[in-house]
């Protein structure tokens, strides 16, 4: 799986600008919210699957021409 | 109104294909993908006579001279022999290409798919409300997955990917345009003022989301906006160089006595029918506002800067300075804005529930449930707004394999959620997953691949395309050029009034007169 490459490789400590971010945690009552998280472990799964193979490679070809 | 839309292109694994040609081969693929198209035996010529980009809003004219060569958008694009040979075009042993490639083609819905700098665009077909905005925006990004299968499908060619975003994060950005019809005796400068604090503040509701900051990307962190740090100028007539949040390209495409066109450069492109509805309802909520004198005046201390704070304060805290002194938070100005938007349709009448006009109470219900949630739980809306359901996954990313946001898997994942293909695209495999809200059917997009607005002039473009295809030489928003059969002169109809050409004026005449003489006789005898 693509994703473990990159794993553990960049150390939060040394990232002290990067924001910290909360995890979501979406309010109980919200219909929304649920349909939006829940058992979104499966579909991290699935999307792993799908993702381009060789991340960095893919973004830094992805160069395009000047546009409006 | 109207929506443009300029996908970024790439042929992944080379960079030996020049950007135009790739974009060339995107409209040639479409014209093979569409019967109608093919039997024309070619492309339609874009009519450039009523083209001007270089007229300003504000009264006067850029001198030619003076003009960016990327603003001069009044002329043909020239692929030359010699760059195509340059650039690779040599794939013409399938019966691909023959001669020049396609750079411009107008559709059966009434939209035009062409090239535009280095970009496929995809130029909606003029609607009358936001959910129709939406329903072909999205028939666009069907149109576009045709031509990357067409492609696909084709021995030789390169696999060439499309992605509904607005910038490459390496300091490249390419549009996605909205267009609004206008009164022409609204002053420019109420315009400005009325609408800047709007824009400001808009990607709240209808950013994409982006992974990095500043022009290049580098800046860690995420952002509301694909589009906000792009922007240098408070108002002008670029959109390509200096980018300002309100542009003053005047050409109207229309009576120019009457109307302007409102071309506003600063949306990013939306997957999600949430954010792109309400970027459509809410700007053209607030330019009623602005042409009756109803607009709350809210003034930044400085737009362009807090355009860009506010797209990267995706946890919604800070506060921004304005003119009088007051502190006040995005969200804070949206709420001003849609207040006045409430108390303005209730005065007019438009959101009336039974005798309104069937959208605006719509876009003001969406707008304040989603004002409601961003100050309550942004994250509750991940299944609506699109910056908001980007981030979701790119948190759920992080979380389950503690990523920084320099990690280039969450770069790519920002790309990829863009990308058109079902397959591929994560904004799609969210939406097949139930995750994310529909406003439009699919069934009604895949429609609007073919057919176009009813309620609209771009219902007789359309249709002149489907009836009259092989016979149509050239097209523009405002006229459609006729070869005749047999006859030496060309036949060019103008269709200067937006909201004429329309099915219930002209529609029996498509219906009764299915030869190009008779229909053109009939028409111009007065039927329209």
């Amino acid at each position: 799986m693509a994703s473990q490459e990159q794993k553990n490789v960049s150390s939060r400590a040394e990232e002290e600008h990067v924001d910290e971010l909360p995890v979501p945690t979406p309010a109980p009552d919200s219909a929304a919210a649920q349909v939006a998280t829940s058992g979104l472990d499966d579909l991290l799964d699935e999307i792993d699957g799908v993702l381009e193979v060789n991340a960095e490679e893919f973004v830094r070809g992805f160069v395009q021409k000047g546009g409006q | 109104m109207g929506a443009e839309t300029e996908y970024g292109i790439h042929a992944p694994g080379t960079q030996e294909f020049n950007a135009t040609w790739l974009s060339a081969q995107v409209v040639h693929a479409y014209s093979r993908e569409t019967s109608h198209r093919a039997s024309a035996g070619g492309e339609t010529r874009w009519d450039y006579t009523d083209e001007d980009p270089l007229a300003d809003a504000r009264g006067w004219s850029m001198p030619r001279a003076a003009a960016d060569p990327s603003q001069l958008t009044d002329s043909e694009p020239i692929l030359t022999a010699a760059q195509i040979a340059l650039e690779g075009g040599d794939v013409g042993d399938h019966g691909w290409n023959t001669g020049a490639p396609m750079m411009n083609m107008v559709l059966g819905n009434g939209a035009r798919l062409y090239v535009d700098h280095a970009h496929p665009e995809y130029s909606s077909p003029e609607v009358s409300n936001p959910l129709d905005a939406v329903r072909w925006d999205a028939a666009g990004d069907l149109v576009a997955l045709a031509a990357v299968r067409r492609i696909a499908a084709t021995p030789g060619m390169p696999g060439i990917n499309l992605y509904k975003n607005n910038t490459d994060n390496k300091s490249v950005s390419y549009g996605s345009h909205e267009n609004y019809l206008m009164p022409r005796s609204v002053p420019f400068k109420d315009i400005v003022s009325g609408l800047t604090a709007f824009f400001v503040t808009r990607a709240l509701m209808c950013g994409a989301g982006r992974v990095g900051r500043g022009q290049d990307g580098s800046g860690l962190g995420f952002q509301l906006s694909q589009r906000a740090d792009f922007f240098e100028a408070e108002v002008g007539l670029e959109t390509t160089i200096r980018r300002p949040i309100i542009n003053t390209r005047d050409e109207p495409h229309a009576t120019a006595t009457k109307y302007r066109r409102l071309h506003v450069i600063i949306g990013d492109a939306n997957l999600c029918q949430v954010s792109n509805f309400l970027k459509f309802g809410t700007t053209a909520l607030v330019l009623d506002m602005i042409e009756h004198g109803s607009a709350p005046m809210i003034e930044f201390a400085d737009p362009v800067a807090t355009l860009q704070a506010v797209s990267h304060d995706w946890e919604l805290k800070e506060l921004h300075l304005l003119n009088n002194g007051e502190l006040v938070s995005a969200l804070e100005v949206q709420w001003r804005y849609l207040h006045a938007a409430k108390e303005h349709c209730a005065t007019n009448g438009s959101s009336h529930p039974e005798t309104g006009d069937g959208h605006s109470a719509q876009v003001l219900a969406k707008w304040e449930e989603v004002l409601t949630a961003l100050g309550e739980d942004p994250m509750s809306l991940a299944g609506q707004l699109e910056w908001v359901a980007k981030l979701n996954l790119l948190q759920q990313y992080r979380l389950r394999d503690t990523m920084d946001w320099d990690d280039p898997r969450l770069g790519l994942i920002d790309l990829q959620w863009s990308d058109i293909r079902p397959e591929k695209g994560l904004y799609y495999k969210l939406l097949a997953h139930g995750r994310i809200e529909r406003m439009v059917s699919d069934e009604s997009i895949a429609a609007a691949v073919l057919q176009p607005p009813t309620d609209t002039r771009a219902y007789f473009r359309g249709r002149c395309i489907q009836n009259f295809g092989p016979h149509v030489v050239g097209a523009s928003w405002d006229s459609v050029i006729f070869e005749l059969p047999q006859q030496r002169s060309l036949q060019r109809v103008s269709t200067k009034e937006p909201l004429r050409g329309t099915e219930a004026l002209t529609g029996d005449l498509f219906r009764t007169h299915t030869e190009l003489p008779d229909f053109l006789a009939a028409l111009l005898a007065g039927g329209n």
